[in-house]
């Protein structure tokens, strides 16, 4: 994703330091140089360029929606995205299904003493690239630099705002019996990629990442006038954990069909090896749409006409109210519970 | 996925399900030895395919389930010490002790690491000289042969600061004791497949003919354990009790030698203390005396002590087959896989966490109109 004016290549003459100080988040002349030469540089536009302590913005009519996160990821670069550009597409995806447009973005980074600079700014003109693609600028932010081993080399938490400009409000509690879930997409191919990267597991094809922003699919649905009742993106947990989630606020029992699922083939087989099920494992580019069943048809196309909703499909139905929150029919025709996973099943992915 | 979803087909399921319903003429106990095999089972809702008079019962197979308090509680104390990194598979790290479990010494400043492979303990081992590497060995005859070979491949590489805490467990002295034991409901067993890829299924005959209980080596997936169970059916409708191997696309009679050979040089035969079931003879793997300078429990001088089981889990009874686990009355209640009471609750391959997880109550669902 990235644009041509960046090459990921350190500008730096502060390269006089070839790694991270503890200075450089210290307040003096090497912080100040890192903000101008690298924040600065890397992600310039009119409201950062002010220099001051808060960016001020005039609010458009409407609803905005606001959402924070952070991102810890372990390794920081993998296959189909990095740390910097998942920043920006985690962020502007939690906009999206509010059905928000994204306006803005804060950046904060957290930086190891030691990250070689270099590091650091292919990250930043990562994640700039990735803000610039999605036409949504990073008008504030900061740096705090901790003592070696203290931090794994680089954490970064984005803000985001955006404004809601349809009078329709998204939100698990309008999730209603009837209603339709599609997937966007294959699942668990972030969370493989990231395992498989971790732990060198060769495929006969390398699992990319699913790392995507969707807000602009999400946007083209609204327009088409789909009554979208409830989104929500595929990260930690997995489709497992937003099916029972969203059933959880809502009270409606779902029913999905493990066949209808998408997985992508290597991502089976990778799962197979490790003893993990594809639907609990985290996606960045991947959302569930809940719709009534008389606009299920024209979504799907809607999806499935997008390069990030090629593999759309409908996986299940919204039942009547009741427990278990989710059900799932096996291969063999039978049903069972789908549980989100208990403790911990893939350390550090997101 | 090839090799997978053909042994995962609907129709072809289906068929076998027929099959069994066409030959089952009169109620017929059947125990799944392995935790892998209870978990297809729960997952694929294998059991809601057969007759109401074929019961499953779940066996003893869940390695983690069946290692002992005392032990975990060996491994809490070994993992604590500062010089240490302490290493095992990921299951074992949330399994309880009497006190605590491997997570929470690990949040308190204990080094504690998953590990894919024995021999990813190795290499911590070779990267950390001034550090002792432990390996908590968990499981049966399946995965004894890669701690055998990382304890070998230690001694290999002159490693002085490798050592291997042992909880590996053998199936055929559990089956004895099963079928030993004075009310003992099974009348038919579904072997374990990786146990017997690797040491083959020479040492069911005895049993069989002793005990006169039909015993299939079956695998893992849905259509294996469907073929399994009509192949112990057939045997059991007509008075036959025999070893068969279902699972021949992996198993040979005589097994893995070149594994079986590195296991007899590395372990010896010990009897072994089993959560649930109690002490039984010849059980178990240590290490001989070529090895024995990895032993752990030698290494840190660890006192045996008598830990009490909590009152109100019946793990046991559920590892012994004579209780499924929504008969507990903690089960889904003080009982969940965020606090468990017992190992079955926590093992991946543990009955109890297979029900938990995948049906909790009766399920009757239909995908809704």
């Amino acid at each position: 994703m990235n644009t041509p004016e960046f090459h990921p290549v350190c500008p730096l003459p502060i390269t006089d330091y070839p790694h991270v100080l503890m200075a450089h988040g210290g307040g003096g002349k090497l912080m100040h140089h890192l903000l101008e030469q690298v924040f600065g540089r890397a992600f310039a536009n009119p409201l950062l360029d002010t220099r001051h302590d808060s960016a001020q913005f005039a609010v458009p009519a409407g609803r905005l929606a606001m959402t924070t996160d952070s991102y810890v990821v372990r390794p920081l670069f993998f296959p189909g995205g990095d740390i910097g550009s998942m920043a920006v597409h985690g962020t502007v995806n939690d906009l999206a299904m509010s059905g928000a447009r994204p306006l803005y973005l804060s950046t904060a980074f957290i930086l190891e003493e030691g990250l070689p600079m270099a590091t650091l700014w292919r990250i930043v003109c990562s994640l700039s690239a990735a803000a610039k693609a999605c036409g949504v600028p990073i008008i504030t932010g900061d740096t705090k630099v901790v003592d070696k081993g203290k931090g794994d080399g680089v954490f970064i938490n984005t803000t985001g705002i955006g404004v809601i400009e349809t009078p329709l409000v998204i939100t698990p509690k309008n999730v209603q019996p009837g209603d339709v879930v599609l997937v966007n997409g294959d699942v668990g191919r972030h969370g493989m990629a990231i395992m498989a990267t971790r732990e060198g597991l060769q495929f006969e094809s390398t699992i990319e990442s699913d790392s995507a922003p969707v807000h602009e699919l999400v946007q083209e649905l609204l327009q088409a006038g789909i009554e979208i009742h409830c989104l929500r993106d595929l990260t930690r947990g997995g489709l497992a954990s937003a099916l029972n989630e969203i059933a959880e606020v809502s009270g409606y029992q779902t029913a999905i069909e493990q066949d209808a699922v998408p997985v992508q083939e290597e991502v089976h087989a990778a799962c197979e090896l490790l003893g993990l099920d594809p639907l609990h494992v985290a996606c960045e580019g991947r959302f569930i749409a809940y719709v009534p069943p008389r606009d299920a048809a024209r979504a799907l196309a809607i999806m499935r006409g997008h390069p990030l909703g090629a593999q759309a499909a409908e996986i299940g139905r919204v039942g009547a109210a009741g427990s278990p929150p989710v059900t799932l029919k096996s291969a063999l025709g039978s049903w069972r519970i789908l549980d989100m996973f208990t403790g911990e099943q893939l350390p550090r992915i997101c | 996925m090839k090799y997978l979803d053909e042994y995962r087909d609907g129709p072809l399921a289906q068929q076998l399900a027929r099959e069994i319903h066409r030959l089952t003429t009169r109620p017929w106990t059947i125990m799944e030895v392995c935790g892998g095999q209870t978990h297809a089972i729960v997952k694929f809702g294998i059991d809601e395919l057969l007759p109401p008079a074929i019961t499953l019962l779940h066996g003893p197979g869940c390695p983690v389930c069946v290692t002992s308090l005392e032990l975990i509680d060996q491994a809490l104390e070994i993992a604590a010490r500062p010089e240490v990194i302490f290493t095992s598979f990921g299951d074992m790290l949330r399994v309880p002790g009497s006190t605590t479990d491997l997570l929470s010494v690990k949040a308190r400043g204990g080094d504690v690491r998953m590990v894919y492979s024995p021999l990813d303990a190795v290499k911590l081992a070779q990267q950390n000289p001034q550090r002792e590497v432990v390996f908590f060995g968990v499981g049966f005859e399946t995965t004894a042969p890669a701690t055998a070979m990382a304890v070998y491949s230690a001694a290999q590489h002159g490693l002085r600061n490798f050592f291997l805490l042992t909880s590996h467990v053998l199936v055929p002295p559990a089956i004895t004791a099963l079928m030993t034991s004075a009310d003992s409901r099974v009348q038919a067993f579904l072997a374990a497949g990786h146990v017997c890829a690797v040491m083959g299924y020479e040492e069911y005959y005895p049993l069989v003919r002793q005990h006169q209980v039909p015993m299939v080596v079956t695998g893992f997936e849905p259509l294996d354990i469907l073929q399994g169970i009509l192949m112990v059916i057939q045997q059991l409708e007509t008075g036959r009790a025999e070893v068969e191997n279902q699972y021949t696309r992996a198993v040979r009679r005589e097994g893995n030698l070149p594994a079986q050979s590195l296991l007899r040089r590395v372990f010896r035969v010990v009897s072994r203390k089993w959560r649930g079931m109690g002490e039984i003879p010849q059980s178990g793997l240590g290490l001989t005396e070529e090895f024995a300078s990895f032993d752990a429990a030698r290494k840190f001088g660890l006192a045996d002590h008598q830990v009490e089981e909590p009152a109100t889990c019946i793990a046991g009874l559920v590892l012994q087959g004579r209780k499924k686990p929504h008969e507990c009355p903690a089960f889904g209640k003080e009982c969940t896989p965020e606090h468990p009471l017992g190992a079955t609750m926590v093992s991946s391959e543990g009955a109890c966490a297979a029900y938990f997880r995948y049906r909790r109550s009766p399920l009757e669902t239909t995908m809704p109109a």
